[in-house]
């Protein structure tokens, strides 16, 4: 496979946006594109993602439409992936895919979504519709719900007093909001604290407001390469240096929640491509969509033991200012904001701003090597992309 | 290949009281709810199956947050069948601000109830239901 790199990297502000999820996606494909010293005609494909705009807006087949916005030729192909909360990552791994394969040199990849649009009843619908439908859909399990089974899972697996666990996970949540305060494109600014967390309302026990990330709108796109020509265009193009993708069945099948196998073998295809473990990771943006989440992630990505990683995370080890892998410096799903359809672009984003050393006053001292983990559905799907510098 | 038991067999069962899953002719390992081949060994050879429909509690929450057209609180639980496949469906019979972690590893007996369909799931369904077992 050749080698493969990304040039430009983009995402609009994620929150409750008045814009289109066609304006949304122009905006960061465009800048994208423009921050690559490339032009729309220059592109020869679109891996586009959205979940759900058929909901959000009554709109099917969006990727020809996202290419119209963009003013790509039409011998570009645009195809629409869809892979719950992992869409975008899953299509940027395509992309990569095929730029490796010789298939394509320059394409643009990224997503879309416009949840808020929805309300709260209908949104928490469509998203359970990526339960099983026949056989886990109908008792009312919800996103939340799934995992909240998962905590409850793992305290009593582990052994641990669910209101030890909680505060433990609150911790997950100060921090990330700790981060997010310092990225202005994120949906929630401000640092909280564990009371504010162990204060909120229940939504699936025991899992409560500050537990759990937002619906939010946004979009986030990026361009991928050939190396050779990406060094060409750009003085400081990201490469590929792993790539994963797993799939797991309904949660009847997955039983242990805790274990999310799909991600450990996801991440072991990724590390071996690179020739590399966890310890050699400098950053991660991983799939915090609920406080459980990180620390299943952490624990699946083998950044700590199983088991383990609640108390890695109560004590802040995984800050900016901690003592391990800086976890989320966005602020994570919990805090940037989960437009599902382009949350995995917007961790992309992140990962090559710090890799490039742009991210400010939350970059990652000397960060060379970084890791994307997005999880789709009742983890059904995880994706995992190693960059480095 | 013929799929032996399929989601309609699973919900005619259901309505009359029955658990039907399929047992596999190879390894004998049992799959439930249904499915096309053996998750085991992957044999396409299947045979129809009654369970028991007793099994234990293995995780739970608390809905309070619902999908449109669904009234929280109510339970949704993972439970272990003893025959060792494991099914989601309601816990009933409890007051969901009683559920806690001691119903972690609790018996109960497995049952239905219909669930209606909406816009986007338009059939009416039977959904596996638990009920706590006196211990």
């Amino acid at each position: 496979m050749r080698e493969v790199a990304i040039l430009g990297v983009a995402m609009t502000k994620f929150g409750v946006s008045e814009k289109t999820n066609l304006e949304m996606f122009a905006e960061a494909g465009l800048e994208a594109i423009a921050q690559s010293n490339l032009e729309p005609k220059d592109m020869e494909a679109l891996f586009f993602g959205n979940c759900l705009g058929d909901f959000e807006e009554g709109q099917m087949h969006m990727a020809p439409f996202a290419h119209a916005e963009l003013g790509l030729p039409i011998s570009a192909p645009a195809t629409r992936f869809e892979s719950a909360c992992a869409t975008a990552t899953v299509a940027i791994r395509h992309a990569a895919l095929l730029v490796g394969a010789g298939v394509y040199d320059v394409v643009i990849a990224g997503g879309t979504e416009r949840a808020t649009k929805m309300g709260t009843p209908l949104a928490t619908r469509t998203f359970a519709m990526a339960c099983q439908a026949q056989y886990e859909c109908g008792a009312g399990i919800t996103f939340p719900g799934a995992f909240a089974m998962a905590t409850h899972m793992y305290a009593h697996k582990y052994d641990i007093p669910l209101k030890n666990l909680k505060e433990d996970m609150a911790n997950v949540a100060v921090k990330n909001h700790a981060h997010g305060s310092m990225n202005p494109k994120a949906h929630f600014q401000k640092k909280i604290t564990t009371e504010t967390v162990l204060g909120g309302m229940m939504v699936a026990d025991p899992l409560q407001l500050f537990d759990c990330c937002p619906f939010s709108d946004g979009a986030s796109a990026l361009v991928i390469a050939e190396a050779g020509k990406a060094k060409d265009l750009i003085k400081n193009p990201v490469f590929f240096a792993g790539m994963g993708q797993a799939s797991n069945g309904p949660l009847y099948l997955q039983k242990d929640l805790t274990r999310i196998r799909a991600r450990e073998a996801s991440v072991a295809q990724a590390y071996k491509q690179a020739g590399i473990g966890p310890e050699d990771i400098d950053v991660i943006e991983l799939h915090d969509c609920f406080t459980i989440a990180e620390i299943l992630a952490l624990e699946g990505l083998g950044i700590y033991d199983f088991g383990t990683a609640h108390d890695g995370a109560a004590k802040g080890e995984t800050a900016l200012n901690g003592n391990k892998v800086v976890v989320n410096p966005s602020g994570g799903l919990k805090s940037k904001g989960h437009p599902i359809g382009a949350t995995g672009a917007a961790q992309v984003t992140e990962i090559v701003e710090q890799l490039r050393e742009e991210s400010g006053p939350r970059q990652v001292d000397g960060a060379r090597i970084g890791l994307v983990d997005t999880l789709g559905g009742d983890f059904g799907t995880i994706c995992n992309l190693i960059l480095r510098s | 290949m013929e799929y032996k038991i399929t989601f309609n067999h699973y919900q005619q069962g259901l309505a009359e009281g029955k658990f039907i899953g399929v047992k596999c002719t190879s390894c004998d390992a049992i799959l439930f709810p249904p499915g096309a081949l053996c998750r085991e060994c992957g044999h396409t050879g299947l045979e129809p199956i009654e369970l028991k429909g007793e099994g234990r509690i293995r995780t739970f929450t608390v809905v309070r947050v619902a999908p449109e057209g669904k009234t929280p609180p109510y339970v949704v639980a993972m439970a272990e069948l003893d025959e060792g496949p494991w099914a989601m469906g309601n816990l009933i019979g409890i007051n969901p601000e009683e559920a806690d972690m001691s119903l972690i590893g609790k018996s109960v007996k497995f049952g239905s109830h219909e669930v209606k369909g909406d816009t986007y799931s338009s059939d009416d369904t039977r959904v596996l239901t638990f009920t706590l077992q006196a211990s």
